[in-house]
């Protein structure tokens, strides 16, 4: 409920002004999310991954705030045309942060949230594919586990405020 | 931190316009206000107003005549019933605290709106320690208080009520006198408090009319300078001071009396109340032009509060759907156009604005608000500027939101 001073580093408004991989993908074959309208917070991501596990396309949207913005589109530039496994073991929150020049530490979670969503990516990819791989860790990332709890976190607000409507 | 910051303020060089529309959170303080403010620094009344000298006796004379100034600006009986304090915070803390807990004896429950200010809704967090209840009545959808339950909540353990004159984010103007008389007839003994902050200046506020014990306004939300504020607490109410030190002209707030905010925050007060009628107008027509102009150009846009008279001349709030709040503060600060947000972005706890979730608003509505407020310093060509750059940038933002969160 309180605010703190934002001073965004250079590149972070670099991204912002000019996201980069914006926009839905025709193509995609997996598509994920994650965050929650109700926290201020979400992201898509739209991947074209092909036969040799190789991710050839990829592209975001976010309703979130410029360091999701910017984290969010860092993303899609560290995992375009990398190997999924290589994807999935390259790209930590702590490296995304490290890529936009640090970023303030109540938007960490944004970071977070991105690479929660990559991951998220993957494991559906191989779902859908109907083939896990030794490599991918059956127990959630620590990325993982975030985003999930902030979206229990927004749909415990969210019942909270239909209780107190229905008051 | 501070070499980000200045790459951020390069990103605004060569801005053709700047409209400075965020006066709910800091004000320009006009030329006229810091001229009479300065010469209270170093030529004259520089003393302390308790001490026996000249410099002393220059400074006492100006702040009884500041608080003389005041007092009949707010309607009050005497100037010794105006406390000037370090802003309308500390006033606001100053009127709970100090009213329950000098009134301890005769009941432990406070009774506030749901959309009172942070620094009322926190203060009544704080009090919970020293075991004061706080009893909160709902709002409907335009933000205006329910009566009924306001009647039903006050009971003979309240010890005091505080409800804001003005919303300060959606600027609904509460029926302050009605709400007295409800609480009043239910139990005499129980204490007013109103937050006039967004009321003064912009509405009539005549304390004694409204029959509250106390009342809180303040310096910068009328372009007086930052830091000064002050409580209006009724003669015979017992209120104990809430910070211990050297006390001196002021009997509830301690420390040396900062003179020039006081001279400040006076001058901004007469230039506010000399043209009153006028000042009134001016900000409510930029406001509608504003408005209309928003409304009337943007899809999906809701409009947030009361509409016409119920609500004060200055405060425009819009949700705009589709828009992430905090991403469309900065794009419009990239164009000049300065506005604050009642986005959850900027905060781990994930909360949007409690006024506009009270008044019913969803989450995602609330995240994609803004909040604006116009002064009587406005002028067609900054409105018609802000309508010029505002389609793009929230035609960028919705760009990058795409189909994401949309519900």
């Amino acid at each position: 409920m309180s605010r703190v001073p934002l001073p965004y580093t250079q590149k972070v408004l670099d991204l912002f002004r000019n996201p980069k991989n914006l926009g839905k993908l025709d193509d995609a074959n997996v598509i994920s999310v994650a965050g929650n309208p109700a926290c201020g917070d979400m992201i898509t991501f739209y991947m074209k991954i092909n036969e040799q596990d190789v991710i050839e396309k990829i592209s975001f949207e976010s309703y979130g705030c410029a360091a999701n913005i910017a984290t969010a589109s860092i993303v899609t530039e560290l995992i375009k045309g990398l190997h999924v496994e290589n994807a999935w073991k390259d790209v930590t929150w702590k490296k995304v942060t490290e890529e936009v020049g640090g970023l303030p530490s109540v938007k960490f979670h944004c970071g977070i949230l991105a690479v929660g969503a990559v991951k998220r990516a993957i494991r559906k990819y191989y779902e859908q594919k109907g083939a896990v791989p030794d490599w991918l860790p059956k127990d959630f990332t620590f990325e993982e586990k975030q985003a999930l709890e902030e979206e229990e976190l927004a749909q415990k607000l969210s019942k909270r405020l239909k209780a107190a409507e229905e008051k | 931190m501070v070499e980000n910051v200045k790459a951020l303020l390069k990103a605004h060089e060569n801005l053709p316009r700047e409209v400075y529309l965020d006066n709910e959170n800091s004000t320009v303080v006009p030329k006229e206000v810091t001229d009479a403010m300065l010469p209270y620094y170093s030529k004259k009344a520089y003393g302390n107003p308790t001490l026996t000298h000249k410099p002393g006796w220059e400074a006492f004379e100006v702040i009884m005549e500041s608080a003389q100034k005041i007092s009949k600006f707010m309607g009050a009986k005497i100037l010794e019933e105006i406390t000037f304090t370090p802003g309308a915070t500390e006033a606001n803390n100053l009127a709970l605290m100090g009213a329950a807990f000098a009134n301890k004896h005769k009941g432990t429950k406070i009774v506030i709106s749901e959309i009172e200010p942070i620094n009322v809704l926190h203060v009544t967090d704080l009090l919970k320690k020293f075991g004061f209840t706080t009893t909160k009545v709902p709002v409907d959808t335009e933000g205006f208080l329910d009566l009924e339950k306001l009647k039903e909540a006050v009971d003979e353990e309240t010890v005091l009520a505080s409800v804001s004159m003005a919303n300060n984010e959606i600027g609904t103007i509460q029926p302050i006198k009605e709400a007295v008389d409800i609480v009043k007839d239910k139990n005499p003994e129980i204490l007013f408090h109103t937050d006039a902050s967004d009321a003064y200046g912009r509405i009539p506020v005549n304390v004694q009319d409204l029959k509250v014990d106390l009342a809180t306004v303040s310096s910068y939300k009328i372009l007086g300078p930052r830091g000064m504020g002050a409580l209006y607490v009724k003669e015979g109410v017992n209120v104990d001071k809430i910070l211990e030190g050297q006390v001196g002209t002021q009997k509830l707030w301690p420390g040396v009396e900062n003179t020039p905010l006081i001279v400040g925050f006076t001058k901004a007060s007469e230039l506010v109340f000399q043209d009153f009628e006028a000042n009134v107008a001016h900000m409510r027509k930029m406001r509608d032009k504003l408005v209309d102009g928003i409304l009337g150009e943007l899809s999906d846009v809701k409009f947030n509060g009361a509409k016409g008279d119920k609500r004060v001349p200055d405060n425009a709030n819009i949700s705009i759907m589709r828009c992430e709040g905090e991403a469309l503060t900065i794009e419009l600060s990239l164009k000049g156009v300065y506005v604050s947000s009642g986005s959850a972005c900027s905060r781990r706890l994930l909360q949007p604005s409690h006024v506009l979730v009270a008044i019913g608003r969803r989450f995602s509505e609330a995240h994609g608000s803004i909040l604006m407020k116009t002064t009587r310093y406005h002028t067609e060509e900054d409105i018609t500027y802000v309508l010029e750059v505002l389609p793009s940038a929230v035609n960028r933002i919705r760009g990058i939101v795409g189909s994401t969160g949309v519900d």
